[in-house]
Protein backbone atom coordinates (compact mmCIF):
# COMPACT_ATOMS: atom_id res chain seq x y z
CA UNK A 1 0.00 0.00 0.00
CA UNK A 2 1.36 3.70 -1.36
CA UNK A 3 1.78 6.44 0.92
CA UNK A 4 -1.01 8.11 -1.30
CA UNK A 5 -3.46 5.41 -0.35
CA UNK A 6 -3.16 5.83 3.16
CA UNK A 7 -3.38 9.25 2.93
CA UNK A 8 -7.29 8.86 0.63
CA UNK A 9 -7.65 6.34 3.46
CA UNK A 10 -7.33 8.46 6.43
CA UNK A 11 -9.27 11.44 4.77
CA UNK A 12 -12.01 9.51 3.17
CA UNK A 13 -12.65 8.54 6.76
CA UNK A 14 -12.45 12.01 7.69
CA UNK A 15 -14.93 12.89 5.45
CA UNK A 16 -17.63 10.39 6.49
CA UNK A 17 -17.03 12.06 9.80
CA UNK A 18 -17.77 15.39 8.90
CA UNK A 19 -20.61 14.62 6.85
CA UNK A 20 -22.01 13.19 10.04
CA UNK A 21 -22.18 16.98 11.03
CA UNK A 22 -24.98 17.62 9.07
CA UNK A 23 -27.97 18.83 9.87
CA UNK A 24 -30.17 15.46 10.66
CA UNK A 25 -33.66 14.39 10.25
CA UNK A 26 -35.08 11.86 12.82
CA UNK A 27 -37.37 9.17 11.94
CA UNK A 28 -40.70 8.42 13.66
CA UNK A 29 -40.56 5.73 15.58
CA UNK A 30 -37.53 3.62 14.96
CA UNK A 31 -35.15 6.67 16.38
CA UNK A 32 -33.01 6.23 13.36
CA UNK A 33 -31.50 9.16 11.75
CA UNK A 34 -31.30 10.23 8.50
CA UNK A 35 -28.13 12.02 7.86
CA UNK A 36 -25.76 12.60 5.12
CA UNK A 37 -22.85 10.15 6.97
CA UNK A 38 -23.82 7.13 4.88
CA UNK A 39 -23.27 8.96 1.56
CA UNK A 40 -19.76 8.53 2.94
CA UNK A 41 -19.64 5.54 2.63
CA UNK A 42 -20.90 4.98 -0.28
CA UNK A 43 -18.85 8.02 -2.38
CA UNK A 44 -15.99 5.61 -0.53
CA UNK A 45 -16.39 2.75 -2.17
CA UNK A 46 -17.42 4.43 -5.04
CA UNK A 47 -14.55 6.96 -5.47
CA UNK A 48 -11.53 4.73 -3.77
CA UNK A 49 -12.53 1.48 -5.17
CA UNK A 50 -13.35 -1.54 -2.87
CA UNK A 51 -10.08 -2.46 -1.28
CA UNK A 52 -9.11 1.18 0.32
CA UNK A 53 -13.21 2.34 0.85
CA UNK A 54 -13.57 -0.52 2.88
CA UNK A 55 -10.31 0.19 4.72
CA UNK A 56 -11.86 3.48 5.04
CA UNK A 57 -14.73 2.47 6.52
CA UNK A 58 -12.75 -0.22 9.09
CA UNK A 59 -11.42 3.22 10.04
CA UNK A 60 -14.53 5.26 10.55
CA UNK A 61 -15.09 1.77 12.93
CA UNK A 62 -11.43 2.54 15.07
CA UNK A 63 -12.31 5.87 15.63
CA UNK A 64 -15.99 5.13 17.13
CA UNK A 65 -14.52 2.48 18.98
CA UNK A 66 -11.66 4.85 21.21
CA UNK A 67 -14.46 7.23 21.78
CA UNK A 68 -14.96 9.72 19.37
CA UNK A 69 -18.18 11.66 19.07
CA UNK A 70 -17.85 11.48 15.25
CA UNK A 71 -21.35 9.52 14.34
CA UNK A 72 -24.39 11.27 13.63
CA UNK A 73 -25.57 13.55 16.08
CA UNK A 74 -22.22 14.01 18.26
CA UNK A 75 -22.51 9.92 18.86
CA UNK A 76 -20.00 7.56 19.31
CA UNK A 77 -18.03 4.97 22.16
CA UNK A 78 -17.97 0.96 22.46
CA UNK A 79 -21.81 1.50 22.99
CA UNK A 80 -22.56 2.48 19.56
CA UNK A 81 -20.85 -0.72 18.21
CA UNK A 82 -22.85 -3.38 20.32
CA UNK A 83 -26.37 -1.76 20.54
CA UNK A 84 -29.37 -2.74 18.78
CA UNK A 85 -28.27 -0.31 16.19
CA UNK A 86 -24.79 -1.20 15.83
CA UNK A 87 -25.25 -3.33 12.50
CA UNK A 88 -26.05 -0.23 10.89
CA UNK A 89 -22.37 0.90 11.50
CA UNK A 90 -20.75 -2.52 11.16
CA UNK A 91 -22.09 -2.90 7.77
CA UNK A 92 -20.10 0.26 6.57
CA UNK A 93 -17.21 -1.72 4.89
CA UNK A 94 -19.49 -3.91 3.00
CA UNK A 95 -21.25 -1.15 1.71
CA UNK A 96 -18.72 0.51 0.19
CA UNK A 97 -17.21 -2.89 -0.73
CA UNK A 98 -20.42 -3.52 -3.02
CA UNK A 99 -20.25 0.06 -4.51
CA UNK A 100 -16.70 -0.21 -4.91
CA UNK A 101 -17.11 -3.45 -6.76
CA UNK A 102 -20.12 -2.40 -9.04
CA UNK A 103 -18.63 0.82 -10.31
CA UNK A 104 -15.05 -1.30 -10.69
CA UNK A 105 -17.10 -3.72 -13.09
CA UNK A 106 -18.82 -0.62 -15.24
CA UNK A 107 -15.89 1.56 -14.96
CA UNK A 108 -15.36 1.88 -18.42
CA UNK A 109 -19.03 2.40 -19.57
CA UNK A 110 -20.07 3.87 -16.41
CA UNK A 111 -23.20 5.20 -16.84
CA UNK A 112 -25.39 7.94 -14.66
CA UNK A 113 -27.95 5.12 -14.44
CA UNK A 114 -25.42 2.58 -13.65
CA UNK A 115 -23.12 4.83 -11.13
CA UNK A 116 -26.74 5.11 -9.33
CA UNK A 117 -27.26 1.62 -9.30
CA UNK A 118 -23.70 0.61 -7.65
CA UNK A 119 -24.38 3.43 -4.94
CA UNK A 120 -28.18 2.59 -4.52
CA UNK A 121 -27.31 -1.31 -4.04
CA UNK A 122 -24.14 -0.35 -1.42
CA UNK A 123 -26.75 1.15 0.62
CA UNK A 124 -29.50 -1.43 0.69
CA UNK A 125 -26.34 -3.70 1.45
CA UNK A 126 -26.29 -1.31 4.99
CA UNK A 127 -30.32 -2.24 5.51
CA UNK A 128 -29.66 -6.30 5.03
CA UNK A 129 -27.01 -5.94 8.08
CA UNK A 130 -28.51 -3.08 9.97
CA UNK A 131 -31.62 -4.87 10.41
CA UNK A 132 -30.68 -8.54 10.72
CA UNK A 133 -28.66 -7.36 13.86
CA UNK A 134 -31.69 -5.09 14.93
CA UNK A 135 -33.98 -8.26 14.93
CA UNK A 136 -31.30 -10.56 16.23
CA UNK A 137 -30.51 -8.48 19.37
CA UNK A 138 -34.24 -7.74 19.86
CA UNK A 139 -35.08 -11.30 19.43
CA UNK A 140 -37.62 -10.31 16.49
CA UNK A 141 -37.88 -12.31 13.46
CA UNK A 142 -36.05 -10.52 10.68
CA UNK A 143 -39.41 -10.02 8.19
CA UNK A 144 -40.54 -7.75 11.55
CA UNK A 145 -37.73 -5.49 11.40
CA UNK A 146 -37.46 -5.27 7.58
CA UNK A 147 -40.96 -3.61 6.89
CA UNK A 148 -38.84 -0.33 8.27
CA UNK A 149 -36.66 -0.10 4.97
CA UNK A 150 -39.59 1.00 3.38
CA UNK A 151 -39.58 3.78 5.40
CA UNK A 152 -35.97 4.65 4.02
CA UNK A 153 -36.31 3.87 0.50
CA UNK A 154 -37.51 7.34 -0.63
CA UNK A 155 -34.50 9.22 1.14
CA UNK A 156 -32.14 6.30 -0.32
CA UNK A 157 -33.12 7.19 -4.02
CA UNK A 158 -32.33 10.66 -3.46
CA UNK A 159 -29.32 10.00 -1.50
CA UNK A 160 -28.14 7.48 -3.81
CA UNK A 161 -28.78 9.77 -7.27
CA UNK A 162 -26.62 12.51 -5.57
CA UNK A 163 -23.72 10.08 -4.44
CA UNK A 164 -24.20 8.80 -8.10
CA UNK A 165 -23.50 12.42 -10.00
CA UNK A 166 -20.53 12.83 -7.29
CA UNK A 167 -18.78 9.68 -8.10
CA UNK A 168 -18.97 10.20 -12.07
CA UNK A 169 -18.24 13.86 -11.37
CA UNK A 170 -15.13 12.52 -9.38
CA UNK A 171 -14.27 9.91 -12.29
CA UNK A 172 -13.95 12.69 -14.72
CA UNK A 173 -11.58 14.85 -12.49
CA UNK A 174 -9.72 12.82 -10.44
CA UNK A 175 -9.96 9.03 -11.30
CA UNK A 176 -8.52 7.27 -8.35
CA UNK A 177 -10.13 3.56 -9.52
CA UNK A 178 -7.31 1.65 -12.32
CA UNK A 179 -8.59 -1.01 -14.44
CA UNK A 180 -6.29 -3.65 -15.96
CA UNK A 181 -6.58 -2.99 -19.44
CA UNK A 182 -8.23 -4.94 -21.57
CA UNK A 183 -6.14 -7.49 -23.80
CA UNK A 184 -5.76 -6.81 -26.98
CA UNK A 185 -7.46 -3.74 -27.34
CA UNK A 186 -7.57 -2.36 -30.55
CA UNK B 1 -10.96 17.38 18.40
CA UNK B 2 -13.25 16.26 21.39
CA UNK B 3 -13.35 13.02 22.94
CA UNK B 4 -15.76 11.15 25.04
CA UNK B 5 -13.67 10.69 27.33
CA UNK B 6 -14.47 12.09 31.00
CA UNK B 7 -10.96 12.65 32.88
CA UNK B 8 -10.75 11.36 36.77
CA UNK B 9 -9.01 9.58 38.49
CA UNK B 10 -11.05 6.46 40.20
CA UNK B 11 -10.20 2.98 40.06
CA UNK B 12 -12.34 2.36 36.78
CA UNK B 13 -9.94 5.16 34.81
CA UNK B 14 -6.83 3.38 36.34
CA UNK B 15 -7.72 -0.19 34.99
CA UNK B 16 -5.53 -0.77 32.21
CA UNK B 17 -7.54 -0.29 28.89
CA UNK B 18 -7.03 -3.85 27.24
CA UNK B 19 -8.64 -5.35 31.02
CA UNK B 20 -11.63 -3.31 30.72
CA UNK B 21 -12.43 -4.67 27.49
CA UNK B 22 -11.36 -7.89 27.32
CA UNK B 23 -13.69 -7.65 30.64
CA UNK B 24 -16.15 -6.11 28.66
CA UNK B 25 -16.55 -8.57 25.81
CA UNK B 26 -16.58 -11.73 28.33
CA UNK B 27 -19.59 -9.77 30.40
CA UNK B 28 -21.31 -9.17 27.08
CA UNK B 29 -20.82 -13.26 25.66
CA UNK B 30 -21.92 -13.88 29.20
CA UNK B 31 -25.45 -11.52 29.06
CA UNK B 32 -26.40 -13.10 25.89
CA UNK B 33 -26.28 -16.63 27.20
CA UNK B 34 -28.25 -15.72 30.80
CA UNK B 35 -31.73 -15.24 30.81
CA UNK B 36 -32.83 -14.68 34.37
CA UNK B 37 -34.27 -11.49 34.69
CA UNK B 38 -32.95 -10.81 38.11
CA UNK B 39 -29.46 -11.88 37.29
CA UNK B 40 -29.53 -9.77 34.61
CA UNK B 41 -31.02 -6.98 37.04
CA UNK B 42 -27.52 -7.34 39.16
CA UNK B 43 -25.38 -7.21 36.56
CA UNK B 44 -26.85 -3.67 35.87
CA UNK B 45 -26.36 -3.15 39.06
CA UNK B 46 -22.77 -3.96 39.06
CA UNK B 47 -22.67 -1.46 35.80
CA UNK B 48 -24.80 1.84 38.17
CA UNK B 49 -22.01 1.23 40.34
CA UNK B 50 -19.04 1.20 38.31
CA UNK B 51 -20.79 4.37 37.54
CA UNK B 52 -20.99 5.77 40.45
CA UNK B 53 -17.11 5.05 41.21
CA UNK B 54 -16.18 6.83 38.35
CA UNK B 55 -18.32 9.46 39.20
CA UNK B 56 -19.78 9.85 35.45
CA UNK B 57 -22.28 12.87 35.36
CA UNK B 58 -26.08 11.95 34.65
CA UNK B 59 -26.44 13.91 31.86
CA UNK B 60 -22.86 12.26 30.21
CA UNK B 61 -24.67 9.12 30.79
CA UNK B 62 -28.01 9.71 29.37
CA UNK B 63 -26.66 11.44 25.96
CA UNK B 64 -24.77 8.63 25.29
CA UNK B 65 -27.15 5.63 25.89
CA UNK B 66 -30.70 7.81 24.81
CA UNK B 67 -31.01 6.61 21.62
CA UNK B 68 -30.44 3.06 22.70
CA UNK B 69 -32.95 3.42 25.46
CA UNK B 70 -35.84 4.73 23.50
CA UNK B 71 -35.62 1.48 21.00
CA UNK B 72 -35.18 -0.52 23.89
CA UNK B 73 -38.58 0.65 25.62
CA UNK B 74 -40.69 0.50 21.99
CA UNK B 75 -39.20 -2.61 21.17
CA UNK B 76 -39.96 -4.09 24.68
CA UNK B 77 -43.51 -2.36 24.59
CA UNK B 78 -44.48 -3.75 21.22
CA UNK B 79 -43.17 -7.37 22.26
CA UNK B 80 -45.00 -7.29 25.62
CA UNK B 81 -47.82 -6.33 23.99
CA UNK B 82 -47.53 -8.49 21.23
CA UNK B 83 -46.21 -11.87 22.61
CA UNK B 84 -45.47 -12.10 26.31
CA UNK B 85 -43.88 -9.67 29.00
CA UNK B 86 -40.96 -12.16 29.95
CA UNK B 87 -38.76 -12.16 26.96
CA UNK B 88 -39.61 -8.31 26.47
CA UNK B 89 -37.75 -8.03 29.99
CA UNK B 90 -35.00 -10.15 29.56
CA UNK B 91 -34.17 -8.39 25.98
CA UNK B 92 -34.71 -4.88 27.19
CA UNK B 93 -32.11 -6.01 30.41
CA UNK B 94 -29.78 -7.64 28.34
CA UNK B 95 -29.16 -3.93 25.99
CA UNK B 96 -29.46 -2.02 28.72
CA UNK B 97 -26.67 -3.84 30.27
CA UNK B 98 -24.43 -4.01 26.82
CA UNK B 99 -24.82 -0.15 25.52
CA UNK B 100 -24.43 1.25 29.64
CA UNK B 101 -21.63 -0.70 30.27
CA UNK B 102 -19.54 -0.54 26.56
CA UNK B 103 -20.26 3.50 27.49
CA UNK B 104 -18.86 2.99 30.66
CA UNK B 105 -15.24 1.58 29.25
CA UNK B 106 -15.53 4.39 26.46
CA UNK B 107 -15.65 7.11 28.67
CA UNK B 108 -13.41 5.91 31.29
CA UNK B 109 -10.58 5.11 29.12
CA UNK B 110 -8.53 7.82 27.11
CA UNK B 111 -8.57 7.51 23.59
CA UNK B 112 -4.51 6.84 23.13
CA UNK B 113 -4.58 4.07 25.17
CA UNK B 114 -7.65 2.69 23.21
CA UNK B 115 -4.96 3.22 20.28
CA UNK B 116 -2.36 0.99 21.71
CA UNK B 117 -4.72 -1.95 22.33
CA UNK B 118 -6.24 -1.40 18.35
CA UNK B 119 -2.24 -2.01 17.28
CA UNK B 120 -1.61 -4.51 19.64
CA UNK B 121 -4.82 -6.40 18.77
CA UNK B 122 -3.59 -6.00 14.71
CA UNK B 123 -0.26 -7.27 15.48
CA UNK B 124 -1.65 -11.19 14.20
CA UNK B 125 -2.81 -9.47 11.18
CA UNK B 126 0.76 -8.44 10.19
CA UNK B 127 0.99 -12.09 8.33
CA UNK B 128 -2.16 -10.62 5.97
CA UNK B 129 -0.40 -7.38 4.88
CA UNK B 130 -1.74 -5.16 7.93
CA UNK B 131 0.76 -3.22 9.38
CA UNK B 132 -0.04 -2.43 13.12
CA UNK B 133 2.36 0.36 13.05
CA UNK B 134 0.46 2.34 10.25
CA UNK B 135 -2.40 1.91 12.07
CA UNK B 136 -2.02 4.76 14.63
CA UNK B 137 -0.32 7.30 11.68
CA UNK B 138 -3.41 6.70 10.05
CA UNK B 139 -5.68 7.22 13.06
CA UNK B 140 -4.22 10.52 13.75
CA UNK B 141 -4.19 11.71 10.62
CA UNK B 142 -8.09 10.95 10.46
CA UNK B 143 -8.56 12.89 13.70
CA UNK B 144 -6.62 15.86 12.37
CA UNK B 145 -7.95 16.11 9.25
CA UNK B 146 -12.02 15.90 11.01
CA UNK B 147 -11.70 19.58 11.58
CA UNK B 148 -9.53 20.20 8.39
CA UNK B 149 -12.63 19.10 6.43
CA UNK B 150 -15.48 20.72 8.71
CA UNK B 151 -14.10 24.06 7.90
CA UNK B 152 -13.94 23.21 4.09
CA UNK B 153 -17.86 22.37 4.35
CA UNK B 154 -18.50 25.38 5.89
CA UNK B 155 -16.59 27.36 3.37
CA UNK B 156 -18.36 25.41 0.24
CA UNK B 157 -21.43 26.05 2.03
CA UNK B 158 -20.87 29.82 2.41
CA UNK B 159 -20.13 30.50 -0.89
CA UNK B 160 -23.15 28.22 -2.29
CA UNK B 161 -25.24 30.09 0.05
CA UNK B 162 -23.62 33.60 -0.78
CA UNK B 163 -24.66 32.33 -4.67
CA UNK B 164 -28.12 31.40 -3.31
CA UNK B 165 -27.07 27.45 -4.24
CA UNK B 166 -29.67 26.21 -0.52
CA UNK B 167 -29.86 21.90 -1.76
CA UNK B 168 -28.43 19.90 0.89
CA UNK B 169 -26.31 17.65 -1.52
CA UNK B 170 -24.64 20.40 -4.03
CA UNK B 171 -22.00 20.08 -1.09
CA UNK B 172 -20.75 16.99 -2.33
CA UNK B 173 -18.65 17.61 -5.02
CA UNK B 174 -16.49 20.70 -4.34
CA UNK B 175 -16.07 18.76 -0.74
CA UNK B 176 -14.79 15.51 -1.85
CA UNK B 177 -12.60 17.51 -4.78
CA UNK B 178 -11.21 19.55 -1.97
CA UNK B 179 -10.50 16.00 0.10
CA UNK B 180 -8.62 15.06 -2.84
CA UNK B 181 -6.67 17.63 -3.26
CA UNK B 182 -5.32 17.59 0.08
CA UNK B 183 -5.12 13.72 0.21
CA UNK B 184 -2.54 14.43 -2.52
CA UNK B 185 -0.01 16.73 -0.42
CA UNK B 186 -1.02 14.57 2.85
CA UNK B 187 0.60 11.51 0.65
CA UNK B 188 3.44 13.35 -0.76
CA UNK B 189 4.25 14.34 3.34
CA UNK B 190 3.70 11.03 4.26
CA UNK B 191 6.08 9.60 1.61
CA UNK B 192 8.81 11.95 2.41
CA UNK B 193 8.48 10.76 5.92
CA UNK B 194 8.81 7.75 5.02
CA UNK B 195 5.71 5.92 4.94
CA UNK B 196 3.63 3.22 2.55
CA UNK B 197 5.83 0.55 1.06
CA UNK B 198 7.06 2.15 -2.27
CA UNK B 199 8.80 4.90 0.06
CA UNK B 200 10.09 2.12 2.07
CA UNK B 201 11.78 -0.13 -0.70
CA UNK B 202 13.08 3.34 -1.74
CA UNK B 203 14.90 3.90 2.00
CA UNK B 204 16.68 0.64 1.94
CA UNK B 205 18.17 0.73 -1.85
CA UNK B 206 19.46 3.92 -0.55
CA UNK B 207 20.60 2.60 2.61
CA UNK B 208 22.22 -0.65 0.73
CA UNK B 209 23.77 1.75 -1.71
CA UNK B 210 25.40 4.08 0.87
CA UNK B 211 26.95 0.70 2.91
CA UNK B 212 28.10 -0.77 -0.49
CA UNK B 213 29.82 2.31 -1.21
Amino acid sequence: MRAKDLALIALFAALTCVLGLSPVIPLPFIGITFSLQTLGVILAGGILGTKRGAIAMVLVIVLVAIGLPVLTGGQGGLGKLIGPTAGFIWSWPAGAWITGALVQRWWRGLTPARAIAAALLGSVSLYVVGHTWLAVMLGLPASTAWWSWVAYLPGDIVKSCAAGVAILAVKKAYPLITVPSVSGRR
Amino acid sequence: MLTLYTPGNSLLHRCPAAAKLITLCLAATLIMILTDPIVLASGILVVAVGYGMARIPGRTMWRLSRTALVIVMVVAACQAFFTSVSPAIIVGLRILFLITAANLVTLTTRTADLITVVEAAARPLTRWGVHPDRIGVTVALAIRFIPVLGEQACRVREAQAARGVKAPFTLLVPLVIRTLRLADGVGEALEVRGLGSSARAGASTTEHRSMTR
